[in-house]
């Protein structure tokens, strides 16, 4: 999809850390010669065209009590995943679940990472999502160490 | 650190419901029932102690044509920090973590093309050494990070 040079630099504002004060999109405003309505406007449209897939603030996990968080893979036949797939999104947990293209010497195919205050918790996560899945076959993959966390830029 | 229930309910809005429009910390104020410099002091406070990573939208980077993968690799132990600072010079790796599996480093590529992804996974390959699989995602069950803060530190 082609974006305007205006959103552009929409996006270049937004993609990042919006200024904490009364009036956050004034200087973006101020530098494209638009209002600040008119800001909001693109704003409100790239959101609906679905660029933007959410406008919010993000948490360090770890900071908010979040302790552990859980890469979990499961094995599943490709025909079942969307049952599956489906069932672990229900989850608050569950913050991402994607169907994967895997190497076939690596095999399991649905991730789910899963955020909570603590290994128990956890653990009785995936008790629930294995019993309502069906989905015995899958390895926890947690982490040990972070080596990076940004966020994308994309212009 | 310590959150108080306006805190946490101002978390929970600002993760799930925050307000496209030109004084979004005044709509908030006003959900809160505080004033704006109220809501301004207390997201600057969460911001210095590290609980707020940033505040802003969340792109959709297919819809703008990017492509992204999920990498994995194994590698030495000894090895791992000088690997993982040929992989973190990408500017398109966002997050990369030493996880507890065989493959002993996952981390994330977003690139303008799957041609370009491919080839910065061939340069790493070589310039390290090492076979690095990679598992794009073929279907999206839920991507959404919100962390249900609750009304108090008992939640």
């Amino acid at each position: 999809m082609k974006i305007s040079d205006i959103d552009r630099e929409i996006i270049r504002f937004i993609q990042g850390d919006i200024p904490v004060e009364s009036h956050p999109f004034a200087s973006l405003a101020n530098h494209l010669n638009l209002s600040e309505e008119q800001i909001v406007e693109r704003i409100r449209d790239l959101h609906d065209q679905g660029i933007i897939r959410r406008f919010a603030a993000i948490l360090r996990h770890y900071n908010a009590g979040f302790r552990v968080n859980a890469m979990v893979a499961w094995q599943v036949a490709v025909e079942d995943a969307d049952r599956a797939g489906m069932i672990m999104a229900g989850f608050d947990e569950v913050s991402h679940c994607y169907l994967r293209d895997v190497p076939e010497e690596f095999g399991y195919n649905l991730f789910s990472m899963i955020h909570a205050r603590g290994d128990e918790q956890i653990n009785t996560v995936l008790k629930e999502l294995s019993s309502q899945t069906g989905i015995s076959d899958y390895i926890v993959i947690k982490s040990v160490r972070e080596l990076k966390k940004v966020s994308m830029e994309y212009v | 650190m310590n959150l108080d229930s306006l805190d946490r309910q101002l978390l929970n809005l600002m993760q799930n419901d925050f307000p496209l429009t030109t004084r979004p910390y005044l709509d908030l104020a006003r959900k809160l029932d505080i004033s704006e410099d109220e809501v301004l002091t207390r997201i600057q406070i969460m911001k210095q102690r590290g609980l707020i990573r940033r505040t802003g939208a969340i792109i959709d980077s297919r819809q703008i044509g990017f492509y992204s993968t999920l990498c994995a690799c194994r590698v030495e132990n000894e090895q791992i920090d000088k690997v993982a600072a040929i992989i973190n010079a990408q500017k398109g790796v966002t997050h990369n973590y030493v996880r507890d599996h065989f493959y002993n480093i996952w981390f994330t590529l977003t690139a303008l093309s799957q041609d370009e992804a491919v080839k910065i996974i061939k340069d790493m390959e070589q310039t390290v050494g090492i076979k690095i699989l990679t598992m794009p995602a073929i279907k999206t069950y839920k991507i959404r990070v919100s962390l249900n803060m609750g009304e108090s530190n008992e939640d």
